[in-house]
């Protein structure tokens, strides 16, 4: 990604910034415009609280070059709480261990770094739900 | 002169929260490769943590902060001030503490910047935030000390060099679920360990590590910060030193007059090793998931080059509503998974192809 589109999007990739339908209460990630339900335009910033559970998931084994040192890893889509579906990288957790169903939540990790000299991304991943029994 | 610090508003800590990555590396397994096994029995401590690929000092002072946001319950925009004390800062011009404001809420009507004075940047970032609140200029304050710590292959320092942090939100004392007593940071220049620019690996000047830096700048600031506030090392309910190894804190702590009983809740670097910046920030921590309102926390942080701060805080009854409301430290020290030294390696770039 190039340095504007990060700059751009930073809202997003940090803190799950999307958008809420103020006619039919549907959330969206990323946000939109028009609601996909009722196309209604009125539409406001909703941050996404970042947990859900693995609606299903591919393992990476050939990756696009910025990724080639991570393989094998992971991607998920996610059902999230609020309802909108995302599609993220999962972290901390072998790919043998993955499963569907499996609840996730949001933590914010390096996507990648642009060399040794470019800049360094950092956004959205899952992991597997660390500690049920306390936080929010 | 006054030499115990005092901010002219009570200030105290409202919210904290700590990082660990969930891998290990064994002393053993160094061992192994460098030594053949042959220091075996005279391993400084049991295990290190050790960061994941896409880890660094910002994502994990994301994670501590937002569980120092959990404890606080406030809004992140009333924090005016993001300090970062480390000395792994994944950028060497650019602050950490920006991306930390962004993706906490806190941007953009705040100050951010990153504090360097190797392992007790942390305390120092606090003692900002102290003076920041205590002064009127801001409501709240967060402080951190978290690094990911390095050290050249086979070096003795490999053994310990480990990564994790603290967050800590300061505030009001009438909010505060601990409250600061006084404060008292000591200071001289001595080369005991540095690191020079665009180097990879830190050096240290032997001769110095031990007594000259390390014991005698933690004793100089403890035993100022008692006499100032007219304390005994019994009248402290749990003490908490950096802790580079397993035997500096302890000998630290009887040198003083402490008892193991009161250092043992903040010993954490025989199953995480050295956190740098976040070592003895991190202890304390622990120590606050376990404190009871009316206890008394010393706090001292070391750091190269070289001083100490001390802290002495009383806990409030808050701390009780607080301790649940985010994940303990020792909920992140349990939780590990062991690697070998060979995805130690690769993860942390210590091959090197050009
Ligand atoms: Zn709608």
């Amino acid at each position: 990604m190039d340095i504007p589109r990060y700059w751009r999007l930073r809202n997003q990739r940090y803190r799950l910034e999307g958008s809420r339908c103020k006619e039919c209460g549907s959330i969206c990630f990323p946000p939109r415009f028009l609601c996909p339900h009722c196309k209604s335009a009125e539409m406001e910033p909703y941050e996404l609280k970042g947990r859900g559970k693995i609606y299903s998931y591919t393992i990476i084994h050939q990756a696009p070059d910025i990724f080639d040192k991570n393989v094998p890893y992971t991607v998920a889509l996610i059902d999230l709480e609020e309802g909108a579906r995302i599609t993220a990288q999962l972290t901390d957790i072998d790919p043998d261990d993955v499963s569907i169903g499996m609840p996730v939540e949001m933590v914010i990790r390096k996507i990648y770094e642009d060399g040794e000299n470019g800049p360094i991304q950092y956004g959205y991943k899952f992991r597997p739900i660390l500690f049920t029994d306390a936080g929010s | 002169m006054n030499r115990i610090m005092k901010p002219l508003k009570p200030v105290g800590i409202i919210g904290y929260g700590a990082y660990v990555p969930a891998y290990r590396l064994s002393a053993k397994e160094i061992s192994r490769v460098w030594r053949n096994g042959q220091d075996r029995n005279y391993l400084p401590i049991k295990q290190k943590s050790v960061p994941g690929p896409d880890e660094d000092t910002i994502t994990m002072s994301i994670e501590a902060s937002k569980n120092a946001l959990l404890r606080a319950e406030i809004d992140a925009d009333r924090i005016r001030a993001v300090w970062v004390g480390s000395e792994s800062h994944p950028y060497t011009v650019k602050p950490s503490g920006t991306v930390l404001a962004q993706v906490l809420g806190i941007y953009p009507d705040t100050v951010a910047g990153d504090l360097e004075f190797a392992c007790k940047a942390g305390t120092e970032a606090m003692q900002a935030a102290i003076g920041f609140v205590g002064s009127g200029m801001a409501e709240y304050a967060l402080a951190l000390g978290t690094d990911t710590a390095q050290g050249r292959p086979g070096d003795a320092l490999e053994y310990t060099a480990a990564a994790g942090g603290a967050a800590f939100i300061l505030g009001p004392a009438e909010q505060a679920a601990a409250v600061l007593e006084g404060s008292y940071s000591f200071v001289t220049d001595t080369p005991d360990f540095f690191r020079r620019a665009y180097q990879h690996y830190p050096e240290h000047g032997n001769r110095f590590t031990g007594d000259l830096a390390y014991f005698l700048h933690i004793r100089s600031a403890v035993n100022t910060l008692m006499e100032e506030l007219n304390l005994q090392p019994n009248d402290f309910d749990a003490v908490v030193f950096h802790q580079p190894n397993v035997k500096f804190p302890r000998k630290k702590a009887e040198d003083l007059g402490f008892t193991t009983d009161q250092l043992k809740d903040g010993l954490l670097v025989d199953y995480v090793g050295n956190t740098y910046a976040g070592s003895s920030v991190l202890g304390f921590t622990a120590v606050l998931d376990k404190a009871r309102p009316g206890d008394r926390i010393l706090l001292a942080s070391f750091g190269s080059g070289a001083g100490s701060d001390a802290f002495s805080f009383v806990i409030h009854d808050k701390i009780t509503e607080i301790q649940s409301k985010a994940p303990q430290t020792m909920q992140y020290v349990r939780r590990e998974k062991q690697i070998d030294y060979a995805s130690y390696a690769r993860w942390r770039k210590k091959i090197r192809m050009q």
